[in-house]
């Protein structure tokens, strides 16, 4: 039996994951990182569901924020924490230190400090502690020698007293400190660090556990979110190559493409690329598989970050794919958002959290490489990576669009997230004859025979229509090109069909000339025969009128002779 | 230690608490010093109030009490305070604005 080291729940989505079950039990953690970076919301978030869903009050000791101020910040996150401490889960308290009107005559000690968090621990029961920050203490209070002695006691006697409590701590400035104190030399347990960086004007937030004693956990950073429910954590990098693979087909909505696609559409859960260049219908075919999905009853959840809901839906209105009654009845969600609205790890870490909550059976991203704006390519590379794995392990169908930009080879641009994607399908407009026709054809789909060829297809009134591909010796033909081509091979069957007619007339009419012509020398023949039988007869008569002549003759002869 | 800031008090115009945690030696030496200091410089003229954490800890909060011993000033104003066993006469006298510079 392996042994476990306890563990006390955060509660905070993703946190608990990512440690294994929360922070050591009955130990301190140290949460540190710079202004601003979330330290006293995530350590209040502790307090408060341990408060609320473990059954453990908890004692909040502010050095830096009075009551009022934490009272008022968490009030936007949904929680109310008057009412907390009114049933006596939760005990605040704001440590104030007025340094101008102190003096230090001899050697003191903070044993007020101790009986102080004490006596708030023993009226309410707490189990959770968080000093929030003690380092404040620091600049309060003469004498850091006794204070470093001190804190140490401090974090022993919280051991002593079994709680389990979060300890905050200011980054330093130095390299390599975790805390301006080095709080991190007493607090050895677990070592949690947050971080906010802004990079390109954009900001992220991040999340590591450096240090866990007796655990294993995740070491990378992991991004997280401050939203209106509070903090969330994604440890999505924690995800491999574990997901089942389905056998299960989803049609891909556009009858057409089924048929390229083995008969059956994609496979569920897998991942599925339409790159093409601009206003080639990648969109169209992205809005026919979320319709098509819909109408199965499923849900589809769909990022936008280049239109609008209401545009995409009254784009696709216009060629017969209606959106909005799936919106109207929550089958359908969009989430619209420029990609610069934030940075690439906050956007992943939006999404799957929408995606968790609304759990959907396809995400569709359009377009994907928006990202680029962002992110450099290894970012976004990076970040797909998470988003289809998070999909896979959860079975859902994500469909990708990307944008390629003209010029280059098409394929080029999307080569980096290439070996990502099961189904991969190209949309090219194709140029000729002073036209522009769209084209699509399959570049790849794991798992299934596809069609090799490529298809024209026209966004009708009627949605996205397939057809069969015109190659001539220009390639293919599309538009009026394949029109032209078309008419002319109906003309040539015409000419065929009129050609046969005409040999077959003629060969009757030889034959009718053969069956005359016979009739005429049999008739001949006739005639000649009856000359013939007659002449036949005329000799056959005239040899015996000489054979008796001739008998005759004898007779006659052998009379005289006698 | 002679410039005691002179002005007209009533008897009772210093309300001074000394907060201890238990009967330390280094609460029992606040203590002493602070009574004593008194007695020399605020004879008749004050109210000090030894209050022992361990018996009253509800008391810490309210009165911000971090740090002990803690020499809280009350009376006059503004409130002091001064942390420490006290055994430095002249920073507490300055603590206590008793002792100008």
């Amino acid at each position: 039996m392996q042994l476990q080291l306890p563990k006390s729940a955060t509660g905070i989505q993703g946190l608990d994951e990512l440690t294994g079950g929360g922070v050591p039990q009955g130990r301190p953690t140290l949460v540190c990182g710079g202004a601003g970076c979330g330290k006293t919301l995530l350590s209040m978030e502790f307090l408060i569901h341990g408060a609320i869903r473990f059954g453990e009050p908890g004692v909040f000791m502010a050095f830096e924020e009075t009551v009022a101020d934490l009272t008022q910040n968490v009030a936007s996150l949904g929680f109310d924490l008057d009412d907390l401490v009114a049933r006596r889960l939760l005990a605040l308290d704001f440590v104030r230190i007025d340094r101008d009107a102190l003096a230090q005559s001899g050697e003191y000690d903070l044993e007020g400090l101790f009986v102080r968090l004490g006596h708030a621990i023993d009226r309410i029961g707490a189990k959770r502690v968080v000093l929030d920050t003690i380092e404040a203490l620091f600049s309060g209070l003469p004498n850091t020698a006794i204070l470093r002695a001190e804190l140490r006691r401090l974090f022993s006697w919280l051991k002593e007293r079994g709680v389990t409590a979060v300890i905050t701590g200011e980054r330093g400035s130095e390299p390599g400190a975790l805390t301006r104190q080095g709080l991190e030399e007493y607090v050895s347990d677990c070592v949690i660090v947050l971080d906010h960086r802004v990079i390109d004007m954009v900001s992220s937030r991040r999340l590591r556990v450096v240090k866990y004693r007796g655990s294993t956990h995740g070491t990378n950073e992991y991004p997280f979110l401050i939203d209106e429910t509070g903090i969330s954590v994604l440890p999505i990098t924690s995800v491999g190559l574990q997901y089942q693979a389905s056998v299960e087909r989803v049609p891909s909505g556009v009858v057409g493409l089924d048929a390229m696609l083995g008969g059956a559409g994609y496979f569920r859960g897998s991942s599925v690329l339409v790159s093409g260049t601009a206003g080639t219908g990648k969109s169209s075919l992205a809005a026919h598989f979320a319709a098509g999905t819909c109408r199965r009853g499923e849900r589809v959840m769909y990022f936008a970050f280049e239109e609008s809901a209401s545009q995409i839906m009254r784009n696709m209105g216009s060629i017969g794919i209606e959106l909005a009654p799936w919106v109207e009845s929550g089958l359908l969600e969009f989430h619209a958002a420029r990609p610069t609205l934030s940075g690439l790890e906050m956007h992943l870490a939006t999404m799957l959290k929408e995606i968790v909550r609304f759990d959907p059976q396809v995400v569709i991203v359009d377009p994907l490489n928006s990202f680029v704006t962002v992110g450099n390519e290894n970012d976004v590379k990076m970040m797909l990576v998470r988003l289809v794995d998070a999909l896979k392990l959860k079975q859902i169908t994500g469909l990708f669009t990307s944008l390629t930009l003209g010029g280059g080879a098409l394929e080029q641009t999307d080569i980096a997230i290439s070996s990502l994607i099961d189904t991969w399908l190209l949309v090219r407009d194709m140029e000729s004859g002073g036209e522009r026709n769209r084209g699509l054809y399959i570049l790849k789909s794991r798992g299934m025979p596809h069609s090799n060829q490529i298809r024209e297809f026209s966004l009708t009134r009627q949605g996205i229509e397939l057809r069969d591909a015109y190659i001539g010796p220009a390639g293919v033909l599309t538009g009026s090109a394949r029109l032209a081509q078309e008419a002319q091979e109906l003309a040539v069957q015409l000419r065929r069909e009129q050609e046969i007619l005409r040999k077959q007339d003629e060969l009757s009419s030889k034959r009718a000339a053969m069956e005359a012509h016979v009739v005429a020398i049999r008739a001949e023949f006739a005639a000649q025969e009856v000359a013939a039988l007659a002449q036949i007869d005329q000799a056959q008569l005239s040899e015996q009128l000489l054979t008796q002549d001739r008998r005759d003759m004898a007779q006659s002869r052998m009379v005289e002779a006698a | 230690m002679n410039d005691i800031a002179g002005f007209a008090v009533a008897p009772d115009a210093w309300a001074l608490q000394l907060y201890v945690a238990g009967q330390t030696p280094r609460s029992l030496r606040a203590v002493a010093n602070i009574q004593r200091l008194c007695a020399g410089q605020l004879k008749g003229r004050y109210r000090l109030e030894v209050i022992d954490l361990y018996q009253q800890p509800q008391l810490a909060q309210g009165d911000q009490i971090v740090a002990v011993p803690a020499l809280i000033k009350r009376l006059p104003d503004p409130l002091r305070m001064v942390i420490g066993d006290m055994s430095d006469a002249e920073r507490v006298l300055h603590g206590l604005d008793l002792l100008s510079e």
